[in-house]
């Protein structure tokens, strides 16, 4: 049996050491936004936050998540879109969705660290998330509207 | 894509650590950040019986500047590296090329212990510490010993560590306020492993003429090279553009690269000479107070 906290909450479940964070998420707790694509890393589909710092769940074991805080695709704009989620919803920054939820998390993340990213600073950071639709464009115009949203609203 | 079964321990200090790897030997793993072992486990080129995880040990995940040195605990992340200033100011270098690795959520992830054990001939790590002589810092039952760089990397993926051993720290020289340095890694897509990556340290004298030159390759051999350039008379030269290439060409003469299916050897000799060229310009824009 292991206890883990997942978006404030806390979860059990059996799980043998060898199993992946994101399979204990989809399967044991249904949580099914965080998506799993190439299972070793490289596409970001997975991401997840970890004691709210962005990593991939397909690199992470379930069981080494205990007395960590787990933050997923559900917790992020639960009463109404985040302004990133807007931001991606209003420049056509999705089409199949399969990337959104990595790469809503990765930002979510990035834009706390970095409220006022360059462009340059984005597509680096967007690197890390594989999209097989959009050509970019549109998600880096949203990052970076979304980044002035949430500027203006600190002030 | 998913890993054999294992027996995982989560031990809370270094020597619980070493007992668990000194008992269980080769049938023993252990794990920091994961993103590099995480992969090889999920594709079983990895299958220990036993997963030590070491991301309980918070008393390795230190930066500790104190004159000439530099010493980074094993199991500090690439990000903390990437933007802490006392690294920037110390080793910015090192900062600038762990700013490099893999992508940003891997980098919140991924250790300096865990690329110098990884040992990829490709990875930034294992190449500053060759270029900059660091000494690693290995524990095990019968005590600590410390590693040159160049002793510790062996051949891909294998590194100086015995039986029940683990790397604990390691440390870097300070760079000197005057020190330019240069590093320049290309690859198809951003964050994966360099195809070759190059770094240099150099320093000039009053004269404005080259002093000390070090340069290091990656991605060209078993082990990141350093490259001896007390063949290329560089030492009291004055640094033109016609000398800048020269050594660049003399770096590239030094390498002998395999001749892989994808990748034929003469390009990884073009490359490395190219980025040689570019990474000592940045180096000299730097000693010049031009490059920030």
């Amino acid at each position: 049996m292991i206890s883990l906290t997942v978006n404030g909450q806390t979860r059990e479940t059996v799980a043998e050491p060898r199993r992946l964070l994101c399979d204990v998420l989809r399967e044991d707790f249904n949580l099914t936004g965080t998506h799993v694509g190439c299972e070793h890393g490289v596409c970001g589909a997975c991401t997840v936050l970890i004691d709210d710092k962005p990593a991939r769940a397909c690199l992470t074991y379930a069981v080494q998540m205990e007395g960590h805080e787990i933050t997923t695709i559900e917790a992020v704009g639960e009463a109404q879109l985040s302004p990133l989620q807007r931001a991606l919803h209003e420049e056509h920054g999705l089409q199949c969705g399969f990337c959104t939820p990595g790469i809503v998390m990765t930002f979510e993340a990035f834009l706390r660290d970095v409220p006022d990213p360059t462009e340059e600073e984005v597509r680096d950071v967007l690197s890390g998330n594989l999209c097989r639709c959009t050509g970019y464009q549109n998600i880096v115009a949203a990052v970076l509207k979304a980044a002035a949203t949430m500027r203006e609203a600190r002030l | 894509m998913k890993p054999a079964s294992f027996n995982y321990h989560r031990p809370q200090t270094v020597e619980a650590a070493i007992g668990l790897l000194a008992r269980y030997g080769a049938s023993a793993k252990p794990i920091a950040g994961g993103q590099s072992l995480g992969p090889m486990l999920n594709m079983r080129l990895a299958r220990p019986e036993h997963l030590v995880d070491l991301n309980d040990l918070v008393e390795l995940d230190f930066l500790r500047a104190s004159g000439e040195v530099l010493e980074i605990g094993a199991m500090t992340r690439h990000i903390r590296i990437a933007t802490a200033p006392e690294v920037r100011r110390a080793h910015p270098l090192l900062a600038a090329a762990a700013a490099t690795i893999g992508h940003y959520p891997i980098r919140q992830r991924g250790t300096i212990g865990g690329s110098l054990v990884h040992a990829d001939p490709a990875a930034q790590i294992p190449l500053i510490a060759t270029l900059c002589n660091a000494e690693i810092i290995v524990s095990g039952m019968a005590g600590t010993r410390e590693v040159s760089a160049s002793e510790f990397f062996q051949a891909v993926m294998t590194v100086d560590l015995r039986h029940g051993e683990m790397l604990t720290a390691v440390r870097f020289p300070v760079l000197a306020a005057t020190t330019g340095w240069g590093f320049r890694l290309f690859s198809r897509r951003r964050g994966d492993f360099a195809i070759v990556a190059v770094a240099t340290t150099l320093s000039l004298d009053g004269d404005g003429r080259f002093a000390t030159v070090d340069i290091a390759v990656g991605g060209v051999d078993s082990v990141p090279l350093r490259i001896d350039l007390s063949g290329a008379a560089i030492k009291g030269e004055i640094p033109t553009e016609s000398r800048v290439s020269d050594m660049a060409a003399f770096v590239a003469d030094r390498i002998n690269p395999d001749d892989g299916a994808t990748i034929p050897a003469e390009y990884r000799r073009k490359l490395a000479a190219e980025l040689a060229r570019q990474a000592l310009h940045e180096a000299l824009e730097r000693t010049r107070g031009v490059a920030s």
